[in-house]
């Protein structure tokens, strides 16, 4: 076995549930510090975002596209009840069952007793971040319900215990050796090499006998659409194909935000989603179905509606728009945050900028309170996002929020950066005031600055500065006391 | 023509020599330069650290203090981008009708500094003289929230003796992010280290920007790893000339 390969899988500490997680800051130490895992991810980053950007400058409509991408998902979000109250109508008529499930323990609650029904020992799934959301994996094990995932990045994660890094390349902070080694380790293939063609080929082996042994499917979805009752689900590998056409029975579990109002609006969406999040014109495999259709596909077929925190982000007018994503991860792959410390310093299925505005609110701001933080607000999000998601406007919304709720707690006041905020302001009301705070400050850094005239070391938060970077000391005259002695010269 | 210098809390503070930058080069321009002493901080750290209410009340003072403004000139783009993209919520929130009408009013009159030479005072060879090698780090708010597109370059490009090395990844954040540099002080730093590859391979003798705190968050790493490049305001390039003896200043 490869030491080395396996020793750089970080993940076998990462946390992904927000309730257990560390703090963005103490989660991304260990990843900071991992010259591998950074490489992979800053590669696999740059190679996604090339190609997206190649494939987004040939579209001399994108930025039509992408207002009627965002108008499409503005509007399903405004009238959600009745898409989703209509989606569940055609569904049923076509032979689907829908069922609702308001937390994640229900969610997971419903997809067990499905799989009883059917005496299921067995389920073969699709990739969908949904059920990692809900920890649907280690629920069903757990239940005596063996899992096997079908796309080759989640394959990877589940045979080398591993955790999702990404949303649309799960696997990405794993490179090709990494891959060999786990596949060698769990397959018995002890010979394999890491050609891409000779891992996919293990790969290929090990699934086409889950495909023919196992009738059940779990499954996520893109996009469903309410006019038709129908599913939608992209994807790259064929494997999310062969899950909808083999096994007897599909289990669908979706977030509810996930509803497209008509037909036609896929024509907007599977433009702006294969280039966005692969960098693809179209995406190889576009599975859509519609209910049950006899002797075709399976023949029994559920709909999982997920809340779990969704209907109160709805409620509000800025975060609203969080609901808009359709998960392409352009916003991760351009994210120079995520682009040093990979998804799983952000303890959560959801990384990065979509992540961390995601994630507290489907935490009710109970946990994960750091992630609105973890953004320097460069705004690269935001001119990637193909719905047009603020996401600095939401951040900046969710650190209110933060702050809101502290402001009623006393610990307030032994915080350094709320008492150092309120300071400023009070200095900030009134010029002299902070005149003098300046005048003040250029005496007490006096101590701290160097014969060079630089500040190299200080204490307490100004440590967190000057950990890496020095910081000019103070100039001896401030620019208003310069304009007030030019002023007096001149008369 | 008359324009009201907002200077910003941190370069009145930390970087006198842009505000005095700023007005040696409009003064040459035939530009009167007022400054209203009155004025502090346009709200930006506390906006984006959580701190609304706070925010409000600096950007209410803001808009109170330059409402009769014939121009406003602001050397900083992120504070320009916080009075363009937060003020409107924050009044919406939390003013008063009174109050959004005459901030409506007085947005049209506020310039950051490029824009005003540019588009105000359709200048782009304002006779600067800078014979050095300079690379141009095109700050996040400048680009994706305030376009500045290729106005910075113009600018560069009239000024003579000056050579432009252009830099990498142009468009990729330093890692600053206010208060982000010391909540996440790690994180930050490491995007400073994969910033600086792109800066220093540029193999300029100068960096400039339009924003002093991306240059003090470049120009504090590069004077502590002794990289040998320095930082400068893009103001105070453009108010160099063969005649004035204020050479860049660190």
């Amino acid at each position: 076995m490869n030491e080395s390969a396996q020793g750089h899988l970080a993940s076998k500490h990462a946390i992904l549930d927000p309730a257990l997680a560390l703090p963005f800051p103490q989660a991304a130490l260990p990843i900071l510090r991992d010259p591998q895992l950074r490489r992979n991810i800053a590669h696999a980053t740059d190679i996604i975002q090339a190609k997206r950007a190649k494939l987004v400058a040939e579209k001399t409509d994108w930025w039509q596209l992408r207002d009627a991408a965002s108008a499409i998902r503005n509007h399903a979000l405004e009238n959600l009840g009745t898409y989703l109250e209509e989606f569940e109508s055609r569904c049923t008529a076509a032979g689907g069952r829908v069922h609702w499930a308001a937390d994640a323990a229900e969610a997971r609650r419903i997809i067990l007793e499905l799989l009883r029904e059917e005496k299921a020992s067995e389920v073969i799934k699709i990739k969908t971040m949904t059920s990692a959301e809900i920890q649907l994996n280690p629920f069903l094990q757990k239940a005596g319900v063996d899992v096997f995932e079908t796309d080759l990045a989640e394959i990877i994660l589940q045979l080398g215990e591993e955790e999702p890094s990404h949303i649309v390349v799960p696997a990405l902070h794993i490179n090709r050796e990494q891959v060999r080694e786990i596949f060698a380790r769990r397959m018995g293939l002890e010979h394999l090499s890491d050609d891409p063609e000779a891992l996919t080929a293990a790969a290929r082996n090990y699934l086409r006998q889950k495909f023919l042994k196992i009738p059940t499917a779990i499954g996520g979805a893109n996009f469903l659409i309410a006019e038709t009752g129908s599913v939608v689900v992209v994807e790259s590998e064929g494997n999310g194909r062969m899950c909808l056409t083999l096994p007897r029975t599909m289990i669908t579990l979706a977030g509810i935000e996930k509803v497209l109002p008509r037909f036609r609006d896929l024509e907007v969406m599977l433009q702006v989603l294969a280039r966005s999040a692969t960098g693809e014109r179209m995406n190889p495999y576009t599975s859509l179905w519609t209910g049950v259709m006899p002797g075709d596909g399976p023949q029994h077929f559920h709909v999982v509606l997920l809340d779990n925190g969704r209907s109160p982000i709805l409620a509000r007018r800025t975060e609203r728009q969080t609901l808009k994503c359709i998960r392409c991860a352009a916003c991760i792959n351009t994210c120079p945050v995520y682009r040093q410390t990979g998804g799983h310093a952000y303890g959560s299925v959801y990384p990065g900028p979509i992540g961390a505005i995601l994630t507290p609110q489907l935490e009710q701001m109970k946990h994960a309170q750091s992630l609105p933080y973890a953004s320097s607000l460069c705004g690269a999000c935001y001119e990637v996002c193909p719905v047009k998601i603020n996401i600095p406007e939401v951040l900046i919304e969710l650190r209110a929020r933060v702050v809101d709720e502290e402001r009623d707690h006393s610990k307030r006041l032994i915080d350094p950066m709320y008492v150092g905020m309120k300071l400023a302001n009070f200095l900030f009301q009134k010029a002299w005031r902070f005149h003098l705070a300046q005048r003040l400050g250029r005496i007490a850094v006096l101590i701290f600055t160097g014969h060079d005239g630089w500040i190299h070391s200080l204490p307490g938060m100004g440590a967190k500065w000057t950990q890496t970077r020095d910081l000019r000391g103070l100039p001896r005259q401030t620019f208003h006391e310069w304009w007030a002695t030019r002023a007096r010269e001149k008369k | 023509m008359r324009a009201s210098l907002f200077i910003t809390c941190y370069n009145d503070t930390l970087f006198p020599e842009t505000g005095r930058a700023v007005v040696g080069l409009m003064e040459r321009l035939g530009v009167e330069i007022e400054f209203r002493t009155e004025q502090t901080c346009c709200g930006q750290m506390h906006a984006n650290t959580g701190f609304r209410g706070e925010a409000f009340s600096q950007a209410k003072r803001f808009v109170q203090l330059y409402r009769d403004a014939e121009a406003v000139v602001i050397p900083s783009s992120s504070c320009v981008a916080m009075i363009r993209d937060q003020y409107p919520g924050l009044f919406e929130e939390l003013g008063n009708s009174a109050l959004r009408e005459e901030f409506s009013a007085l947005l049209p009159r506020v310039y950051e500094f490029s824009e005003f030479l540019v588009d105000r005072l359709q200048v782009e060879d304002v006779g600067a003289w800078f014979p050095h090698r300079v690379t141009y780090h095109a700050s996040c708010h400048g680009v994706r929230a305030l376009h500045l597109g290729d106005r910075p370059y113009r600018l560069l490009s009239k000024v003579r003796g000056l050579t432009q090395a252009p830099l990498q990844n142009v468009d990729r954040c330093c890692g600053f992010g206010g208060t982000f540099s010391v909540k996440n002080a790690e994180v930050s730093s490491a995007m400073l280290a994969t910033k600086l590859q792109d800066v220093m391979a540029t193999e300029a003798e100068y960096c400039t920007a339009l924003d002093n705190s991306c240059l003090m968050h470049l120009g504090g790493a590069m004077h502590r790893q002794y990289l040998g490049m320095k930082t400068i305001h893009l103001a105070e390039i453009l108010a160099n000339t063969e005649s004035s003896s204020a050479e860049a200043t660190q």
